[in-house]
């Protein structure tokens, strides 16, 4: 039988606020145990919540961001649990109110269609401290560091089919929120984090199969490890005649093993009810519109100017304007070298393959996006080749100065002056007799092909600065002569 | 020294006839001596008192004295004081030494007061009796094997029994206002909002709101000043500007228009209570004040929402008591759900469990329409009675409790009789509305309550009228025969 996947994703996103979403602590990460946490985050008695109006600010960015709709009256909602990282008992979260309701994202596949995931709602809440089991033998310890860090919890509605669309819609989703400065980014810290529902079912039918839930992925890798292995997983039960049981799991993403953490049966009542601590956020349409008009250019409004603008395909478009900085500095170059396809050729090429060889990012970038355009518009003018345009690259990263100055100082300016070009042609030409009888022996259409022998070598003979146009032509005329 | 009020005191301070010092050694003295009758105390903080007052009276010789500056009084147990045990009557928090002090607390400190100590109450403020103390009940004044109701059994105790001047109270059903009546004491629950929460342990978030306790009106005012003002630090303190509650004690009550809800003086009414209820409304007449019969036709409503409400708030809020962090833990626990279930078995008292249990349930998937949510629509509905009344009438008044002060024990086996000793109070916490409870007779020998309910912060006119009525009477000055000078 044929199986179809179905995948739903419910994304943690911790918010960049300085301090945390119901006290006024640091949210910064790696602090020594427990020195972040205030009598509020340590739910000592009598303390009370107070809402970090940034965090709202936040989730409506991320709310327009995704065309929805935006909850003018939002409610917070006690989920109880016990746990020793959830000091108070419950944590402080959304549900029948959230902040952020219907909208979508679009993805971009490998093979250039759009597919869009349409989002169910996004939430508030804060997130719960850390467990240490490590360290102390025979005890756990208790981080409460990140306890009551703000979170957007997003959830999508089950539009993906396999793990590539999973993980492109992932990639898309941590372009977003970091090009709009509302997360670091970060996966390794947890600022981002994907639980993954997937079920199957007979390719052609409508039902959903029973789902299972993987959570806490924290690498696009992982993610896409734990949907196949879970699939897999999933068709081999069924096949076998068994079920599937709805059930948590963990994927270990280091042993490459996932197991089930806790089945439906032993899931929690947790028994939601407004937060009586903290009144219902209202807000109007002046704040939602004073919060779009501090909205970044997003990836889509990049990628639309990059596609009509500079004529790039959807996925040069696309890779370019996946963050901010990013497109922010492609946009620069494309402009000041007045070729967009040029532009995102170095920037995907050279500049990607020198940022990772060295590994850091484009924001952490030696070559400016002024020193890359003034780099690609000597090529533009002849001043220089592609090739020598790499150099002059190589030494603009190690040595820092414009391209002219190190066009000047290395000699690097091509040579177009056809009077130099042809004294490298004649004395080529000259010791090349074999190839020369070859050429004229050669059928007419037959020698264009030819040239590259006599290209390379006039090249090499000047050095790699001569005009390669201009040498095309002087070679073919002049060769060309020889065979009358 | 020990039977003047606080504005009395206060008098006496600015007068230099003695110093705050030897007014704390006195107050201090009589809680050393008597409190073991009535087990008012569940804390005294002698050392700090003593301090305090010393500062106190250093502040008044460089004349930067204010009204406050120097007046002793006791905090219920529930509020949070730096550095002093804060236990909330429970074993849960019998080591819990608190590292910040309450809003209120802080208030108080700021204006000068000296704090004498941490009073009784009953645990977490669950109860109407004071019997569900770990430290063991509080015992009223007026008759010692009685009860001094609760929750804020102790500061109604200390203050009938003239060990402290004026202490603070919360109330969540009926907590201030039904010791005051029992007690013979005057309290008053603010509006929901007036005055900040922080640092005070919490019960049911959306009832909860702290109050004074004292023997006047005049002297509520005084303390109200201090207490009432928004809090940042408090999302459900309302941002509003609070007026000197003592300006207006003397403004006339000439046309002021008394309701008294018929379903108030229905049959489980002890017919004593009736009458000294009656005869305080006809001294309101003589004052000028015109009575009318109402009716708030969801009364019967109250009991039922409010014990689903509050037990519901109460089971989450209470979550953080795990054992974990602070307060009671088991010993040698094997897992994490043995600490759990002991720290939490062991560290809290039947009552205690017992609105845990409740509130869980209430709050359970499947339950929670049939219980919660109805109990919210009658929250409202009871709300609506009221708003309609005070659309027609200046105050409500009626009696504070169906009986006076009952005998230890006798109601402790049957929670629902229990429960029914807040049927004339706890509609008022549902609703957020303020009410007072004033001493006006003797029932049986044992103090009246008359309740006074006035519209969403009204507090300054119910203080008017229930100054104008102490005024008027002195129902208000009669202590227990037991207590000696």
């Amino acid at each position: 039988m044929e199986w179809e996947t179905v995948i739903g994703l419910e994304i943690h996103v911790q918010l960049a606020t300085k301090t945390k979403i119901f006290s006024g602590s640091s949210t910064a990460f790696g602090a020594e145990p427990n020195t972040q946490a205030s009598a509020v985050d340590l739910a000592l008695p009598g303390t009370l919540p107070v809402f970090n109006e940034n965090a709202l600010r936040m989730a409506v960015m991320f709310g327009l961001a995704i065309d929805a709709e935006i909850g003018k009256r939002s409610v917070f909602e006690r989920k109880n649990y016990f746990y020793p990282d959830l000091p108070k008992g419950y944590q402080t979260t959304q549900l029948a109110e959230p902040v952020v309701g219907r909208g979508h994202v679009d993805i971009e596949l490998a093979d250039g269609r759009i597919q869009q995931v349409r989002i169910h709602h996004a939430h508030l809440e804060e997130d719960a401290g850390k467990s240490l089991h490590e360290d102390f033998h025979g005890m756990t310890g208790i981080d409460l560091n990140r306890a009551g860090t703000p979170l957007i919890e997003i959830v999508t509605e089950p539009d993906m089919r396999n793990a590539e669309e999973a993980v492109a819609f992932a990639r898309k989703l941590h372009s977003l929120v970091t090009s709009l400065g509302i997360c670091d980014g970060n996966m390794a810290e947890g600022s981002l984090r994907f639980d993954v529902n997937v079920s199957v079912r007979p390719k052609g039918t409508e039902t959903l199969g029973t789902r299972t839930e993987t959570k806490n992925l924290n690498s696009f890798r992982f993610m896409e490890e734990a949907i196949e292995l879970e699939v897999e997983r999933q068709i081999d039960v069924i096949e076998g005649g068994g079920e599937i049981r709805q059930e948590t799991r963990l994927y270990n993403g280091d042993t490459k093993v996932a197991r089930a953490m806790r089945s439906k049966e032993e899931a929690n009542d947790y028994r939601y009810f407004p937060c009586p601590d903290l009144l219902p956020i209202v807000i109007d349409d002046a704040y939602i519109e004073a919060v779009r008009a501090t909205l970044p250019i997003l990836p889509a409004q990049w990628k639309a100017t990059f596609v009509e603008q500079y004529g790039l395909s959807e996925y040069d478009a696309s890779v370019l304007s996946s963050n901010n900085v990013q497109a922010a500095y492609y946009d620069q170059v494309a402009k000041s070298c007045g070729d967009g396809k040029l532009a995102a050729n170095w920037v995907m090429g050279e500049l990607a393959r020198l940022l990772n060889q060295h590994d850091t990012d484009i924001k952490a970038s030696p070559v400016s996006a002024e020193q890359l355009g003034g780099l690609l518009t000597r090529i533009k003018d002849d001043t220089i080749s592609g090739n020598i345009a790499k150099k002059v690259f190589e030494a603009m990263w190690l040595e820092g100065g414009s391209a002219d100055e190190i066009i000047d100082a290395k000699g690097l300016k091509q040579v177009t002056d056809s009077g130099a070009i042809e004294g490298i042609v004649d004395q080529v030409i000259a010791s090349s007799d074999k190839q020369v009888e070859q050429y004229k022996a050669a059928e007419p259409d037959k020698r264009g092909k030819m040239l590259g022998f006599f290209m390379g070598q006039v090249m090499k003979a000047s050095g790699g600065k001569a005009n390669p146009g201009a040498v095309t032509g002087i070679l073919k005329q002049k060769l060309d002569a020889l065979c009358d | 020294m020990f039977d003047k009020t606080l504005a009395e005191l206060a008098g006496g301070l600015a007068a230099g006839d003695f110093s705050s010092l030897e007014l704390t050694e006195s107050c201090l003295g009589r809680i050393k001596s008597q409190d073991a009758a009535y087990n008012s105390f569940i804390t005294v903080t002698e050392e700090l008192a003593l301090s305090q007052a010393r500062a106190a009276d250093s502040l008044r010789a460089a004349g930067k004295a204010g009204i406050f500056t120097g007046l002793p009084l006791a905090h219920k147990d529930i509020f949070c004081t730096q550095g002093v045990r804060t236990s909330c009557a429970s074993r849960m928090l019998d080591n819990f030494i608190a590292p910040y002090d309450a809003t209120l607390v802080r208030k108080f400190n700021d204006a000068g007061a000296v704090t004498l100590g941490k009073t009784n109450m009953d645990e977490f403020a669950m109860g109407s009796s004071n019997e569900s103390s770990f430290y063991g009940p509080s015992r009223n004044p007026w008759d010692t094997d009685r009860v001094p109701g609760g929750s804020s059994g102790g500061s109604a105790a200390a203050i009938a029994a003239r060990l402290v001047p004026a202490a603070t109270g919360t109330d969540t059903g009926g907590s201030i206002r039904q010791p005051a009546a029992l007690c013979g004491i005057t309290g008053l629950k603010p509006t929901y909002g007036r005055v900040s929460r922080y640092g005070m342990i919490a019960f049911a978030s959306s009832l909860d709101q702290a109050g004074p306790m004292a023997r006047t009106a005049e002297d509520a005012a005084l303390m109200l000043n201090v207490m009432a003002g928004f809090d940042p630090m408090d999302s459900t303190c309302v941002e509003r500007e609070v007026p000197d509650y003592s300006a207006s004690l003397n403004d006339s009550l000439e046309g002021l228009r008394i309701g008294l809800p018929k379903e108030y003086f229905a049959d489980n009414l002890n017919p004593a209570i009736a009458e000294q209820v009656q005869n305080a409304i006809r001294e309101f007449e003589k004052l000028g004040a015109s009575v009318r019969e109402i009716s708030l036709p969801n009364t019967a409503l109250a009991v039922p929402a409010y014990y689903i409400i509050a037990p519901a708030e109460a089971s989450t809020n209470l979550s953080r008591f795990d054992g974990v962090r602070y307060g009671y833990r088991c010993d040698n626990p094997v897992d994490l759900e043995d600490l759990y279930k002991r720290s939490r078995g062991e560290g809290f008292g039947d009552e205690v469990k017992r609105r845990i249990m409740v509130g869980t349930y209430a709050l359970s998937a499947g339950y929670y329409d049939a219980y919660y949510r109805k109990a919210q629509q009658a929250r409202r509905l009871i709300q609506q009675d009221f708003i309609q009344a005070l659309s027609e009438v200046d105050v409500i008044m009626g009696p504070t409790t169906p009986q006076p002060a009952f005998r230890i024990g006798e109601k402790s086996s049957d929670p629902v009789q229990m429960y029914m000793e807040d049927i004339y109070t706890l509609a008022l916490n549902l609703a957020g509305l303020p009410g007072m409870s004033v001493p006006c007779g003797l029932a049986q020998g044992l103090p009246v309550g008359l309740q006074i309910i006035g519209n969403y912060f009204s507090e300054a006119k119910l203080l008017n009228v229930a100054h104008r009525f102490q005024q008027a009477t002195d129902w208000h000055t009669l202590a227990p025969a037991s207590i000696k000078g």
